[in-house]
This record gives C-alpha cells, sequence and structure tokens, in this order.
C-alpha cells in the first residue's frame, strides 16, 4: 500500500515539475519582454527595470531563475495581470472557483439523472424504454457542447425569452465576494431581496449546467447501463433467482454495489472532460470563470495570465486524475490493472 | 418493485423538474432591486475613470457624466452652453478674461474610500484645471502626465493663468482670445476633481487612486468595477441637482456587438450602446425595443492632394465632384443610416446652414469641365480608401468601387489603394495619395472643432488636413470667427467659409452618419448624447 501511494506520489511530483518548467520557459518563449512576461509589470524607467530585474532575479544564472519562480509560486506571488495590473493569484481565486461550481452542478445532475437510467435500461434492457434511454444517451453525446450550448441560446434565450445568455447573476445585485461559489455566497450575503438573488444565480445556471451535463450524464448511462447489465448476467445472481429472491431484493443486495463499484472511477474520470466543457461553455455564456479567463487572456496577449492560467488547470487536472485512479486502486484491489481503465 | 411502478416515478421526476425549470424561467422577474436598478451594457472597459487622460469615448461614457460635472455643460438639444458648476460666468472686452460665478453648496461623494469635509468651491477648479495645465503640479505626473485632449487643442498655451478671487469665484486669463474656450470647458474631458481627496491621497502616498477610486460631483458614486465585467455606481443622494434617475446604475462590459444586442432581447440589458448595422433592422423590428438614432457630429468626406497636379485646379476637382451620385452612395453604403453632407458641419451644431447648396450630379458638366481643363479621356487617378471602419464610413472600400464605376462614366480611370490603417495615415501625412476617402468626428459642438483641424494650413504638418490645402482667405475667416463671442456672429463666418469650401471643392462631404443607441422600451428619457459620453441623470424605468 505504502509502495503504491509513494509511486503516486512520485508520479504527481514528476509531471507537475514537468508542468512548472514548461510553464517558466513560456516567459522565454513567448514573444515580447521576458521581465513583462513573468512580472506582468511594463518597466517605465531604467531603474525600475533593473530593480524589478533584481526582484524577479533576473541578472542571475537561469537555474537560480527558477529556483525564486518556484519560491514564488507556492508563496502565491504569481506576478500581476499584464491587462488589469491585479494580482494573477486574486483574479484567479475569484475565476476558479466560478468554474468548479458549475462543474460540481453539472456532475450532480449527471449522477443523478445519467444513474438511475443507467439502471433502468440495464435491467429491463431491450425493452422500449430501455430503447428510449439509449437513444436518448447516443444523440446527447453526439451534440458538439458549444454546438449544444449555442441552440440554447437561440431556443430559450431569444425565442422564448425565459432565460437570461450571460453571467452568473444580475449585476444589479451586489454579492459579496467570498467563498467563490454564488448560491453559497447569496445565501450568506448580507443584501435585502436574498431569494430573488438567488432565484436569478439559479436561472443563470441553467442553460451552462445543462449544456456541459448533457453529454456527461449520457457517458454516465452507458457505463451504468453496461455494468448492471453484466453484473445481473453473472452466475450468482442466477443462482440467487433460483433460490427464490425477487429481481428487487437481487437488485438492491447485489447488483447496485457490485456494479457501481467499478464504475465509480470511470466516473470520477469524467470530471475531467467535464472540466474542459465547462472552459468552452463559460465563454459562450461569458460565465467569470477560468476558462473564460484565460480565454480573455488569449484575446489580450496577457501573457502572465496564460502561463498561470495554464499551470494552474494543469495541475488541477493532473491532481484530481492521479488522486482519484489511486484512491480506485486503494478501495479495489483486487482487480488488476487490466480490468481497470486506463487513466 | 415492478417496471410500471418505476416507470411512474421516472415519469413524475421529469414532469416536476420541467415543471421546475418553466417556473423559474416564465417568471420574468420583477424585483426590488432590478425595478430601482439599470443595466447598461457598454462596449469595453475604461482606461481609468479620469476623462482628462484619455479622449476614448468609452472613458467618457463610464465617469464624466456619471461621477463628474463641468463648469459648463451643453444643451443637447441644440448645442448651446449652459451653466453647470458655475452658475453664470463673464467675459471681459478683450476676451481675455473669464470670471466664474460657482454654484454654492454642491457636495462631492461620500463613499467608502473618501468621505468630504467641505462642499465644492474655487480650489477644486484650480486643482482640476492646473493639473493638466501646470507642469509642476503635484498631480499633472500622475497616471502617466498625459492629457490628450488639451494638448491637441494647445490649451496649455492659451491658459495664462487661473486664480481663485474667492471661495466661489475663480477667473480665467488667456493669452489670445479664443471663442472656442466655453465649449471646451463644457467638453467631457474638463471634469472637476475633488481637491480634497486629492490633498488627501498625497498625505496617504497612493495619489494614482485619484483615477481609480473616483470622487466627484456628478450624479453617480462609484462603488465598483471589475475589468471587462462591470462598472457599478450609486446614485448621489445630495447632487445639487433634482434627478430622477436610478437608484443603481450597473455598466455590464460586453465587448462583442451581437452579445449585447441578444442581452438587450433578454432583458439583461436595459440600454446598449453602438448596436451594429446588421442588427438595426432586428431592433426596430421588435416592439418591445427602441432604436434611438440622431445624426452625429461627424463627417465623412472625399478630400483631393491639393499640392498635386492636377487636383490643384479647382475645375478638375468640381468636375470630379460632379461625377459622383452622392445619394445613392448613402444608401449603399450607409444603408441609409446617413443624413447627406452638404458642408463640414452637421445639422446637430449651431453653425449648420441650411440653406447651403448642393454640388448635385451631372456627369455631362463634369466631363465639360475635365474637357476645359485638359483633362484626356483615359486620366486614371487613385482613390485612397481607409482601411477601418468609423461612424462616418462604415465601408470605405465598397464607396471606392462604387465612385469608380461613376468616374469611369466620365472617362476616368480609378486605382483603389489601402494600406494597415498605421501606414495609410502615415503616406496620408506625407502626402502620397491623389484622393482620400476619410471623415472626422469632432468632440464638442464648436464649429471650429471641424473648421479649423480639416482645412486650415496649420492643419497640414499635423496630419488632419488630409486635402493638404490652403488658402489664407479660409484660414483668415476661422481665424477672426474664434475672436468673436456671439454665436449669430459667429456663424457668418463660418457660412462664408463654406462658400469657399464649395467654390474651391479642396473635399467633398459625403455624409454625416447617424449615431445609435437601443434601449428598452421600459427606460425612459436616455437620450444620445451628440457632444460625448452617455447621461443617465433624467432616466426612469416605466
Amino acid at each position: 500500500m505504502l509502495n503504491l501511494l509513494l509511486r503516486y506520489i512520485n508520479l504527481m511530483v514528476l509531471t507537475i515539475a514537468i508542468l512548472v518548467i514548461i510553464s517558466f520557459s513560456l516567459a522565454y518563449m513567448f514573444p515580447g519582454d521576458t521581465l513583462t512576461n513573468i512580472s506582468g509589470i511594463v518597466p517605465q524607467s531604467n531603474e525600475q527595470r533593473v530593480a524589478l530585474e533584481a526582484v524577479f532575479k533576473l541578472d542571475r544564472s537561469i537555474f537560480v531563475q527558477f529556483w525564486y519562480y518556484l519560491e514564488n509560486l507556492i508563496s502565491g506571488d504569481w506576478g500581476v495581470s499584464s491587462s488589469s495590473q491585479v494580482s494573477l493569484l486574486e483574479e484567479i481565486s475569484i475565476a476558479f472557483p466560478a468554474t468548479i461550481e458549475l462543474i460540481t452542478y453539472a456532475l450532480l445532475v449527471s449522477i443523478f439523472v445519467g444513474i438511475p437510467l443507467g439502471f433502468i435500461g440495464g435491467i429491463w434492457h431491450h425493452k422500449p424504454f430501455d430503447f428510449g434511454v439509449v437513444t436518448f444517451s447516443v444523440v446527447s453525446y453526439s451534440f458538439p457542447v458549444f454546438w449544444l450550448a449555442l441552440i440554447f441560446i437561440t431556443i430559450f434565450c431569444l425565442q422564448l425569452g425565459y432565460l437570461p445568455l450571460s453571467g452568473r447573476v444580475n449585476f444589479l445585485y451586489d454579492i459579496p465576494h467570498s467563498s467563490g461559489f454564488i448560491l453559497w455566497d447569496i445565501m450568506r450575503a448580507d443584501i435585502p431581496d436574498k431569494k430573488d438573488a438567488f432565484l436569478d444565480a439559479l436561472r443563470h445556471l441553467i442553460l451552462p449546467t445543462a449544456s456541459i451535463a448533457l453529454v456527461t450524464t449520457a457517458i454516465f448511462i452507458r457505463f451504468t447501463r453496461r455494468s448492471i447489465m453484466d453484473e445481473m448476467n453473472k452466475g450468482y445472481i442466477e443462482a440467487a433467482k433460483s433460490r427464490g429472491f425477487t429481481t428487487k431484493q437481487i437488485f438492491f443486495k447485489h447488483g447496485l454495489r457490485n456494479s457501481l463499484l467499478p464504475i465509480l472511477p470511470l466516473m470520477a474520470m469524467q470530471i475531467s472532460t467535464l472540466f474542459t466543457n465547462a472552459m468552452v461553455v463559460e465563454t459562450i455564456f461569458s460565465w467569470p470563470g477560468i476558462g473564460n479567463w484565460i480565454i480573455q487572456a488569449i484575446y489580450q496577449r496577457d501573457y502572465p495570465a496564460i502561463r498561470i492560467g495554464m499551470l494552474v488547470v494543469s495541475v488541477f487536472v493532473v491532481t484530481l486524475t492521479i488522486t482519484i485512479e489511486f484512491i480506485s486502486r486503494a478501495i479495489d484491489p483486487a482487480r488488476d490493472k487490466f480490468q481497470r481503465g486506463a487513466v | 418493485m415492478n417496471p410500471n411502478a418505476q416507470l411512474r416515478i421516472i415519469k413524475s421526476a421529469i414532469l416536476l423538474s420541467f415543471s421546475l425549470i418553466l417556473m423559474l424561467g416564465c417568471s420574468k422577474q420583477k424585483t426590488q432591486i432590478t425595478q430601482a436598478g439599470i443595466t447598461f451594457c457598454s462596449e469595453g472597459s475604461p482606461a481609468s475613470f479620469n476623462p482628462q487622460l484619455d479622449t476614448s469615448s468609452t472613458t467618457a461614457d463610464a465617469s464624466s457624466h456619471q461621477i463628474y460635472d463641468r463648469l459648463l455643460e451643453f444643451n443637447t438639444d441644440n448645442g448651446e452652453i449652459e451653466p453647470g458648476l458655475a452658475s453664470s460666468w463673464l467675459v471681459s472686452n478683450d476676451g481675455l478674461t473669464y470670471t466664474f460665478q460657482l454654484r454654492k453648496g454642491v457636495e462631492f461623494h461620500d463613499t467608502p474610500y473618501f468621505t468630504p469635509t467641505r462642499n465644492f468651491n474655487a480650489d477644486d477648479v484650480v486643482f482640476s484645471i492646473d493639473r493638466w495645465r501646470v507642469a509642476s503640479h503635484p498631480y499633472h505626473e500622475v497616471s502617466g502626465g498625459s492629457y490628450p485632449y488639451f494638448q491637441s487643442l494647445g490649451l496649455k498655451n492659451t491658459i495664462k493663468d487661473v486664480t481663485r478671487i474667492n471661495g466661489y469665484r475663480v477667473e480665467i486669463s488667456l493669452y489670445k482670445p479664443d471663442s472656442s474656450f466655453l465649449a471646451n470647458l463644457a467638453t467631457d474631458f474638463s471634469v472637476i476633481l475633488s481637491a480634497e481627496y486629492g490633498m488627501n491621497l498625497l498625505a496617504e502616498g497612493s495619489p494614482s487612486n485619484i483615477d481609480v477610486l473616483p470622487i466627484g460631483t456628478g450624479p453617480y458614486k462609484f462603488v465598483s468595477y471589475r475589468k471587462d465585467q462591470f462598472i457599478r455606481y450609486q446614485r448621489h443622494s445630495d447632487y445639487f441637482l433634482d434627478t430622477i434617475g436610478p437608484e443603481h446604475l450597473v455598466f455590464d462590459i460586453t465587448p462583442k456587438s451581437s452579445l449585447r444586442v441578444a442581452k438587450l432581447i433578454t432583458g439583461e440589458c436595459d440600454a446598449v450602446a453602438f448596436p451594429s448595422q446588421n442588427d438595426l433592422e432586428i431592433i426596430r423590428n421588435r416592439d418591445d425595443l427602441t432604436l434611438l438614432e440622431r445624426p452625429g457630429l461627424n463627417v465623412g468626406f472625399w478630400a483631393f492632394n491639393t499640392s498635386k497636379p492636377p487636383f490643384d485646379n479647382p475645375k478638375v476637382r468640381r468636375a470630379l465632384a460632379l461625377a459622383i451620385d452622392n445619394t445613392s452612395l448613402l444608401e449603399a453604403v450607409y444603408l441609409g443610416q446617413a443624413t447627406r453632407a452638404k458642408s463640414l458641419v452637421p445639422s446637430a451644431s449651431w453653425a449648420y446652414q441650411p440653406n447651403m447648396q448642393d454640388t448635385g450630379y451631372n456627369p455631362v458638366t463634369a466631363r465639360k469641365l475635365l474637357d476645359e481643363a485638359g483633362i484626356p479621356d483615359n486620366f486614371t487617378m487613385n482613390i485612397w480608401a481607409m482601411p477601418v471602419q468609423r461612424a462616418y464610413n462604415p465601408n470605405a472600400m465598397k464607396m471606392a468601387q462604387l465612385m469608380s464605376t461613376y468616374l469611369a462614366d466620365v472617362g476616368v480611370t480609378v486605382n483603389i489603394v489601402s494600406y494597415d490603417w498605421a501606414r495609410f495615415r502615415e503616406n496620408l501625412t506625407a502626402g502620397m495619395h491623389d484622393s482620400v476617402l476619410i471623415g472626422w468626428s469632432a468632440d464638442n459642438g464648436d464649429p471650429d472643432n471641424f473648421y479649423r483641424p480639416l482645412l486650415t494650413c496649420a492643419a497640414i504638418p499635423s496630419g488632419t488636413n488630409r486635402a493638404q490645402w490652403c488658402n489664407p482667405e479660409y484660414d483668415a475667416l476661422i481665424e477672426s470667427a474664434l475672436k468673436i463671442e456671439d454665436s449669430d456672429e459667429r456663424r457668418i463666418f463660418y457660412h462664408r467659409a463654406n462658400q469657399i469650401i464649395f467654390r474651391e471643392t479642396p473635399l467633398v462631404p459625403i455624409a454625416h452618419a447617424y449615431q445609435y443607441q437601443a434601449v428598452n422600451n421600459q427606460i425612459e428619457g436616455l437620450t444620445i448624447n451628440p457632444f460625448g459620453g452617455i447621461r443617465f441623470d433624467d432616466v426612469v424605468r416605466k
């Protein structure tokens, strides 16, 4: 077990180290002044340039520079955005929770819709309802996310006018930023029309959540349906049936648990898919999350922001993937690695 | 569990969730705060909250008429100058001394970052003007130290001194008479800052905050700003005028024009800036939206390089002007979103001459004039078409193509030339063109802002006189017009200048383009301010 843990930590540290090296070298590879790419500040005078170079150790060898770069990363001193001159750590700590919030709700929707539908389809497979479920999952799996988002906007916002098409909440509600999760912040906020603000935030959430949840729901349906079909056709289920248990008893006692266990890690892996889809959908719905933020940084050639944004997102995905992989190995060590889905 | 029971549960769950969505969706909310507030979708982030530092209309929209007041204001209907923070003013007989009587009891904004201890007085006026005027002023170098509007007009060299006579009286003395001086004080850029706030910030050692966390006397207080996201304002409850504007004002920064219009349709914006030409029809066709339009303070024209033969011959310029059917250009290029220009100033200016004669369209006379001037039948010239879109010319390339077919009718062959914008202007200033399609947008209601930069001799080196045309008679008229205060008398000079332009045809005025704003029908009182930034002090929600 310890061996396994060490192996995974090793993998994670190495991957992150490579990412940090890439992000460091980006400061040199991006066009323009390396000092500006690292600090986000365009020096106004020669004295300022010298002072900044001393701060970022640009006058020292590349290894010393890298060491200080690492130190700054760890201490949270990530430089400033060259377009807004606001600290990158601050900007990311506002944008990142917005994305996490979006994928959390999408994940919840996918779990509570996808898994039950998958079970029903799997248990009564090749029945009309199952065909319906399979059709639904194939169709929604095939939609490109950005296209779906645009169709949603056309129908629900522009044609019917039911739902708003951009942002997290009407800007007239001045919600103080604390956790970064809008619904939670509204509940905690000390504002007069809390209930209206909450409903308004919910209305803003529906379309972006639906656009990214649909694909993941389709994937969850297929995983669960396949898994329950395999499980319910195993020998021990047949044996249970012959001993006179009802389908209901068999399903809840054995089928549910045994079929969920192997697919849970697969589902957790979908978080990174969800994350990438969220980044696409954010730009369409002007959701102020990390994806939208990076796209804006690219438009404005804000190299410090692109560099740090890329690092934060990739470290997040790598950490998440490796952690899930480790947990699934740890809780279910019996299956060998060939049965488990590859990372 | 039997399958049917399961199906029933699923069905009811689906129904429930759909009805929940519909319930959330259909109830278009009319809550207290959305009733009391107005959301304006603007096109970009302001560079700062001080329009002295920037001539872009985005900065002016976000600050000039929200946060600040000026000594004088333009009447948005007729462009006349009205009292602002100055309740009255006196001009000495020689036109060199201006005395302003200031309004009493005007309060500055009380915000979490500044609590004023005194009302507006003469010190604030001296502080605000000296900031851009006096190089040794403690705030002159703050936030870059560049004041483009005042620099372009050379106001530093016009003003001799700004002195405080008493707490509510200020005297400004000039080196030479300048009748556009009052108009310059009424532009978006001549805002009045708080001297007390400035001193406090200096003591705290954070002077640059004056342009980031602004304090003014205007109808709205600054609340918060996040770049590329929003600007929040709150009504200044002690504003010196009775305003009926909304309690809360939000600028939702949306750079994409199609997205702004989409948000207007869904009701997320109450008003939008700069709807694109393609979206105008959509807005007009909707019953719940109104498209505001009015002729803007701009002019699009076709200028000849009069320093180059044969364009130094007025007869040739006249002939070429007669060969073009301007009315069809208005329809094809401006899609009807412009009015025909006969002289430099549009009808929004007081110097507009309604009875001005038109060059007209007459290819036969054009050919005759060309023959008289000795221009052969296969004469070739170039038309430079500017590579960017502007309100005064949304598609110069298309216009040039249309013009080339007209000119072909009178036996003139046209080569259309275009470069990237920076090189285009560089080569224009160098005088490499035969003729050019370009235009001008003014920043104040004063006609001098059109006549001087576009056609005077002094404007040739600075690059705004695209015709490279220098006429002493015209220059004398423009100079004398500036020495006179009375606008009726000044108008006569400008009308005489129009006659010279008509006779000499250094350029062919083509169009004054409309300005557009789109609003939700629930909003009342929003108008287009032809003299600059948007104003919300009289806007209400029905």
